[in-house]
């Protein structure tokens, strides 16, 4: 069993994580740039390295100064969380080669799912549903063209080593094609450091569901079931549940047995999450695969009752799977609302700034995961997520009205959020009946 | 009559794409922020010539800094 757990991340993740270190009896190391001197995590870490400056490539993106603050600490695990460094497959290398663990799957799968096009080929060949569109990247509008012709528009072009929706864009119409790829060519290189763009046919009005998926050094992978996570903006996911509500019991068993399948193909390890796109057919797409852990677990352990953090770093120690599928079951519902620090009435602006007053709600069936406290600064240099709210109960419906009355309770000054905007979407029809798509939040449908 | 731009937000100043001397029409990027990981354009409130840029990549600017001026 691992000793000791650096957690290269801040804010409500590396709390989360920190609790099931010690749970598990280990000794927890958190580290933190200027920035983060006072915050939330570093206090509550049996000890805390100083990692740079408050601009993340100086601090959490950078693996030298994260390496040396793990052999400092005499680390023998790295949990990388989610975000910064948990998807850079160099990074995942640079870890093992050090001699020290790193929990999440092996660098080469990271590597292969993060290349897009490869992680397409790859599905495709392991039977997986995959959109229409090239199997390529395409050099330049004219190839894309082309591939749209065979797909037909729309079509929506895709960064091939993309994440966050950065180099993402619609495109409607032939004529609209040019301008596009040239502008999402440009965002992609600024951003991943590459321009390499691929097509697929673009969905109006999908769902995005998606499986949890865990496998061990066994070759052994179960499925967690499945997420529902239509609420985005951004391309960003705002609220989420589990089970999806509204999912055909045939659809839901094709979409786990083809999600292990899928990282059954790649021999995936620890845990990860295959996206999957579901048209109004009840037809499903594979999307992406997250290789980490994801913002929206805990939904996932109150449905199931289970901790992915602590089978992580189990399974990270070597050990086999702590569950069997059979004993993998969804008994209660869950919800998840994501509180940013952003302004849902300018367009999900951030909102930087002090957080003056946090009243936070609490009692049964309310899980909170936060990263911050009254006084907390909310820098401008890292993601605005504050804290998570998690309701769950016996039925979806008790869940779903236990996460209104906790949102309710939620008082957060000082910063804007997006509580307002989450009151009105878990009080809408639509969320209520479970009729949700993943282009609601920006056509308007929860707008005051 | 010169005009100010000013920050919407606090940010990073992420990308200048203008020069003083540049023409810009209403709605374009005069400068782009960063914040919480998010590009964010000050744009121009009306067309014009870029009179001054008054910030530096990497500066952090309060939301109400003035930015740019426009002629």
């Amino acid at each position: 069993m691992l000793r000791t757990v650096l957690v290269a991340n801040r804010g409500e993740i590396a709390r989360r994580v920190f609790r099931a270190c010690r749970q598990l009896g280990m000794r927890t190391v958190a580290v933190y740039s200027e920035a983060d001197r006072e915050a939330f995590h570093v206090r509550e870490a049996d000890e805390a390295v100083a990692i740079g400056g408050a601009p993340a490539r100086e601090s959490y993106l950078n693996s030298d100064r994260i390496l040396e603050a793990a052999r400092q600490a005499r680390a023998d695990a790295i949990h990388p969380g989610y975000g910064f460094l948990s998807e850079n497959w160099r990074f995942a290398k640079a870890v093992q080669d050090a001699g020290i663990v790193f929990i999440g799957p092996k660098p080469d799968a990271i590597r292969r799912m993060g290349d897009k096009i490869e992680a397409r080929r790859l599905m495709a060949a392991a039977r997986v549903p995959i959109l229409p569109g090239s199997l390529t990247p395409v050099a330049n509008a004219a190839e894309a063209r082309r591939a749209a012709d065979e797909v037909g528009f729309p079509i929506i072009l895709k960064a091939a080593v993309g994440g966050g929706g950065i180099g993402m864009a619609r495109v409607g119409q032939e004529a609209e094609l040019q301008s596009a790829f040239t502008t999402a060519a440009r965002r992609a290189q600024g951003a991943f450091g590459s321009g390499e763009l691929y097509v697929e046919r673009y969905l109006e009005r999908p769902r995005h569901v998606e499986v949890q998926v865990f496998g061990d050094d066994s070759g052994e992978v179960v499925h967690l079931h499945e997420r529902e996570c239509s609420i985005q903006r951004r391309h960003q996911k705002l609220v989420e549940e589990s089970p999806a509500p509204n999912l055909p019991a045939a659809s839901k068993a094709a979409l786990t047995s083809t999600a292990v399948a899928g990282a059954r193909a790649i021999g995936y390890t620890n845990a990860g999450t295959m996206e999957f796109l579901v048209d109004e057919s009840g037809r499903f797409y594979f999307l992406e695969m997250n290789t980490r852990l994801q913002v929206e677990h805990p939904i996932t352990e109150e449905a199931t009752g289970l901790d992915l953090v602590v089978a992580q770093l189990r399974v990270g120690s070597g050990e086999p799977l702590p569950w069997r599928q059979s004993e993998i079951v969804q008994s209660r519902a869950a919800v998840e609302c994501r509180v940013y620090a952003e302004d849902p009435t300018k367009g999900f602006l951030p909102s930087p700034g002090t957080v003056s007053k946090l009243a936070l709600p609490s009692g049964r069936g309310i899980r909170i995961e936060s990263g911050i406290e009254a006084g907390s600064t909310v820098s401008v240099h890292y993601d605005p997520l504050l804290l998570k709210l998690v309701t769950h109960a016996a039925t979806r419906a008790q869940a779903v009205q236990r996460m209104a009355d906790a949102l309710d309770a939620c008082v957060i000054e000082g910063v804007r959020t997006t509580v307002p905007f989450l009151r009105r979407v878990i009080t809408s029809d639509e969320f209520r009946q479970g009729r949700v798509h993943t282009q609601m939040v920006e056509q308007g449908a929860f707008n005051a | 009559m010169p005009e100010d731009i000013k920050a919407h937000i606090t940010g990073v100043v992420f990308q200048i794409p203008t020069k003083p001397g540049d023409r810009v029409a209403a709605g374009d990027a005069v400068i782009v922020l960063e914040s919480m990981k998010m590009e964010i354009p000050v744009e121009a409130p009306r067309a014009g010539a870029v009179r001054e840029i008054k910030v530096q990549e990497g500066q952090t600017v309060q939301e109400g800094d003035v930015v740019a001026v426009l002629e």
